[in-house]
């Protein structure tokens, strides 16, 4: 083909497409002119010759029609026709096309939503140069925490790492020398901002060789963020000295904006050497192998030629040297390789996306099923006009072009809606901060990709649901219907419709099941048993560490402050637990026991792994926590006094056999001390509201002492009075030591998140579902009433009760509905297997959720089928059957 | 009117490019032109030639311009343009090796084979 002719034609015909088309009937008039001169010849009348002309000419559209196709540029012409017309059709029934819109808004824009918290959570590659092969190492089940040594050993000895970094996190007292306040940090290896390949913004970072033994690089890198809201952009603080915990820091520089280290949710505000760790945690032992919380995550770039296996095969091989090297304090966990960004969270969090992802989409399905038989009832409505058109001549392939551009248009605009609507709730989400007080956040905000997505699957709804009405056309026969009027749906059999509700229905009965089972599942664990009771419970977080107490002074100032907290009013018991108390940010650490009798304290032998808690004495007043046998700790369980313990009933059970026989008996902690059991409490939850029961230890803390510690006051008095009379009380105390507090409950939040986001976001997909079934089944209704008021007249008008009206009109919806209920509910009960993974407790086998789906889906079918029926009881058979 | 044969599909392009061969002419004009030379031996629906003319000129063997008729009516006439010419050419050689071929076998007795 000569090319440049055809995009000539194909340029005159996009630009200059109405002249095309004047130049077209032009002609065929010319054409028929001519011929009529020769008719008019031959003697036929002018008008008599026309009339013949026009015959012989054949079908005039259709040549029309396939000249303009044979002419090119066709598409885009017959595309503009096409947009304009249904733009007409869809103005003249305003309820259908609002209707499908707002389905579309919805469902596309769940779908945008969902998948905007996929492309922020798990597609896009972190904010760092060279992303793609950057790699942690994740140890076990357990996220990458690991002691320092064992961080050092596996930096100097693999071989697949272009230089390994690790960080920490660190809680501390920032002062610049007017107001102290607290702030979260990275305490990374000297090398992390080299590994990770970043520049500053401002100043300088610190790099491997200014570490030079503990305590030998006091500087911080500030983030963007925080040098612009606490040090309101000022360029002159590079070279300044600030106090971190009343040590002396040098603010180094500035690291360029976005830059928030190498994790998701959470935003630092400043990064230090990890060298200087001690003085942020007093009494922090860096170099012990033991301390598996040195370390939070390693991480670094592959280097150039290395896969992925190769460099899991080598650290394992480092892991291997080093329990060989250390029996007693390393046992290698298999490694595995992992993407930056969400640490150990990242299994649940793609599980539980990748859940939502496919509940999207079946809400998405369920909407085009709608649209579909929605679509299909309009366009049957509009069978006369299709009748019309092909008698003209028009071509079926023309018919369902134009249905189809009318689906696609209102899939584009239902889809814009949506998309407008996603964004700005992402946008929200991004700024969200879940937690006061914690640095984290979600960062969700939409990109590119988001919309090219949401657009996609506009057009792909779009001719979903467009179909539908296909088979319809191609079998209409225009003489049939020009001849019948539009013919009622008598048919007995199923119809597509019918199975496009169906699978609606069912699949809104599968997300009002599992959003139910996800609702009683969280409501039963804010009930549940934690072995405390965190309601009348207040939390006042304290770090001496931030006020410059040495280790040595920590027990006679936490003894102070108990005592001074007892004196406030209202408050029953007071008591304090070291770092934190159980449930709280979902930290806790284990340590390893051994049974007295063991000599050979390898880790082989370790009897259980327990969590560790130190308390006060009045911590398990406080708490709310019973003593089953033995006694709890007193004051004179100091560093003087026998090393003593109070072990949970599980502890108990696992390493003496039962409660009665712990009590007086004696075992050993890691490092071989003895410890006798003086008394035993109930069992709780530590970490998590789903973990199994655990075996816990509580330590006396003044054996033990850390400056970090939670007071824990037991007291029925309103919380705020409360709050702020433990702060003024602390004040008393000591007017430079930050104080945090919330009640107990309040604390919960965080472990009580996923299960949150669970619940409200099977609940919100539950809901649309239940729009959506509710709307697919009022269309249907109306649509078979609205079909069969004449029978139903008729009906009336022989006598049928009220009943059987309301059978003939609704029996198949309701039939329909019952059903699709029934196979929801089935795969609902399937489907709460997996969230039971996710929500505690989260059981089908509950007749609370099951009546509740029955009633729920019960209530769907009557306020669907309100409407309808009342039209149909109000049927006049006498005023019908003379309209007809 | 003597009986009519139907048109083998691709002839009639072939036959447009041959009446136009012999002279620029508009629409109705190749209509006649080829009820003239085929001798009215074959049935072409009027509105059909169309179709096939916009296809020639989108392929770049016609081209057509706005003109006045004898009967003093304005009419689009079409010509042959160079690549028409040779496309005309390759295609009547190809057409007479296949209606010899075809004749030839369809002639063949039981004797000859």
């Amino acid at each position: 083909m000569n090319l440049p002719a055809y995009l000539r034609s194909l340029a005159a015909r996009l630009f200059h497409g109405s002249e095309a088309a004047d130049d077209l009937n032009e002609e065929l008039r010319s054409h028929i002119e001519h011929r009529a001169d020769d008719l008019e010849r031959f003697g036929l009348s002018r008008p008599e010759a026309e009339r013949r002309a026009r015959i012989e000419f054949g079908g005039y559209q259709r040549y029309r029609e396939e000249s303009h196709e044979a002419m090119g540029g066709i598409f885009f012409e017959t595309l503009v026709q096409d947009v304009r017309f249904a733009l007409r059709v869809l103005r003249k029934s305003p309820a259908f096309t609002i209707a499908a819109i707002a389905t579309l808004a919805l469902a596309i824009g769940a779908n945008a939503v969902v998948f905007g918290v996929m492309n922020g959570l798990i597609l896009r590659p972190l904010n760092l140069p060279q992303a793609q092969n950057l790699y942690g190492t994740e140890y076990g089940q357990d996220s990458g925490w690991q002691a320092y040594p064992n961080y050092v050993d596996l930096r100097d000895r693999n071989h697949s790492f272009d230089g390994l970094a690790a960080f920490n996190f660190v809680f501390v007292g920032l002062d610049t020398g007017k107001d102290p306040a607290a702030a979260t940090g990275f305490a990374t290896s000297g090398n992390y901002f080299d590994v990770l390949r970043v520049q500053p913004y401002l100043g300088r970072f610190f790099h491997a060789q200014d570490e030079r033994g503990p305590g030998s690089a006091p500087y911080i890198v500030l983030t963007y963020a925080y040098w612009h809201s606490r040090f309101q952009d000022d360029r002159g603080v590079v070279g300044r000295v600030i106090r971190l915990n009343q040590h002396p820091f040098t603010i180094l520089g500035v690291a360029p904006p976005g830059f928030q280290g190498s994790l998701l949710f959470v935003s630092p505000d400043f990064f230090m050497p990890i060298v200087n760790q001690a003085q942020a945690y007093a009494g922090f032992d860096l170099n012990e192998r033991g301390n598996d919380h040195g370390i939070f995550e390693v991480m670094g770039h592959l280097k150039p030629g290395v896969t992925p296996a190769q460099a899991t095969a080598d650290v394992n091989a480092v892991g291997a040297y080093l329990q060989k090297t250390y029996p007693k304090e390393f046992a290698h966990k298999t490694a595995t390789l992992s993407r930056q960004g969400l640490t150990s969270f990242g299994g649940p969090v793609r599980a539980f996306v990748a859940g939502l992802m496919l509940l999207a989409g079946l809400i998405l399905l369920a909407a085009c099923a709608n649209l579909g038989s929605l679509f299909a009832a309009h366009s049957a409505d509009r069978s006369r006009e299709v009748a019309l058109r092909l008698a003209l001549g028009s071509s079926r392939r023309r018919i369902l072009r134009q249905l189809m551009t009318e689906a696609v248009l209102l899939a584009l605009v239902g889809g814009a809606a949506g998309l407008a609507a996603s964004i700005v709730l992402l946008r929200k989400l991004s700024t969200w901060q879940p937690f006061t007080g914690a640095p984290v956040h979600v960062p969700v905000t939409p990109d590119a990709r988001v919309y090219v997505v949401a657009l996609a699957l506009a057009l792909v709804s779009g001719f979903l649901f467009g179909i539908v009405p296909v088979r319809q056309v191609l079998r209409a026969n225009p003489y049939e219907i020009v001849k019948a009027g539009s013919v009622g749906m008598t048919g007995r059999r199923m119809t597509v419709r019918d199975v496009l509700l169906l699978i609606q229905i069912a699949i809104c009965a599968v997300l009002v099941t599992s959003s139910m089972v996800a609702a009683r599942g969280l409501m039963r664990s804010l009930h549940g048993n934690f072995g405390f009771e965190p309601r009348t419970a207040m939390l006042a977080s304290t770090n001496l560490a931030m006020a410059g107490y040495p280790v040595d002074k920590v027990p006679a100032m936490q003894r102070r402050m108990i005592d001074a907290m007892e004196t406030i009013p209202g408050v029953e018991r007071a008591g304090l637990v070291n770092s934190y108390p159980p449930l709280v940010y979902g930290a806790g650490s284990r340590a390893n026991v051994f049974k007295d009798e063991t000599t050979d304290l390898r880790l082989s032998n370790v009897a259980a792994m327990p969590f560790r808690y130190e308390v006060s004495p009045g911590y398990f007043e406080a708490a709310g926590t019973s003593l089953l046998a033995g006694r709890a700790f007193n004051w004179d369980d100091d560093k003087n006094a026998p090393r003593v313990a109070v072990v949970n009933r599980e502890f108990a059970r696992k390493m003496f056999g039962s409660v009665t026989n712990a009590v007086g008996r004696y075992y050993k902690l890691h490092d071989g001390t003895h410890v006798q059991v003086v008394g035993v409490v109930e069992d709780g939850k530590y970490l998590s509201l789903s973990e199994d029961q655990q075996p816990a230890m509580f330590l006396s803390a003044q054996q033990s002492p850390v400056s970090q510690a939670y007071l824990v006051m037991r007291s029925h008095r309103d919380a705020q009075e409360l709050a702020t009379a433990v702060r003024n009380k602390v004040r008393e105390l000591d007017e430079s030591l930050p104080v945090q507090t919330g009640t107990w409950e309040s604390f919960l939040e965080v472990v009580l998140f996923p299960s949150r986001i669970a619940t409200i976001a099977l609940g919100v997909l539950g809901l649309m579902g239940a729009i959506l079934s509710i709307t697919g089944i009022f269309g249907m209704a109306a649509y078979s009433v609205s079909k069969r008021m004449r029978e139903l007249g008729i009906r009336m008008a022989l006598g049928a009760q009220r009943k059987e009206v309301l059978q003939a009109a609704l029996g198949r919806a309701l039939r329909l509905l019952a059903y699709g209920s029934a196979a929801g509910l089935l795969l609902g009960i399937l489907a709460s297997r997996v969230l039971a993974f996710i929500v505690y407790q989260a059981t089908p086998r509950d007749p609370l959720v099951l009546a509740g789906v029955v009633v729920a889906m019960a209530i769907l079918g009557l306020v669907a089928t309100w409407i309808p029926a009342q039209r149909a009881l109000s049927v006049d058979p006498m005023v019908l059957l003379r309209e007809e | 009117m003597a009986e009519q044969a139907q048109l083998l599909p691709g002839t009639l392009d072939l036959l447009i490019l041959k009446a136009v061969s012999l002279g620029p002419l508009h629409g109705y004009g190749v209509l006649l032109r080829i009820g003239q030379i085929t001798d009215s031996a074959l049935l072409i629906e009027q509105g059909a030639l169309y179709p096939a003319l916009f296809r020639l000129v989108r392929q770049g063997l016609l081209k057509a311009t706005w003109g006045v008729s004898d009967n003093n009516r304005r009419a689009k006439f079409y010509e042959l343009t160079t690549t028409g010419r040779k496309r005309f050419r390759e295609e009547t050689e190809g057409w007479n090796r296949l209606a010899t071929a075809m004749s030839a076998a369809l002639a063949a007795r039981s004797e000859e084979v």
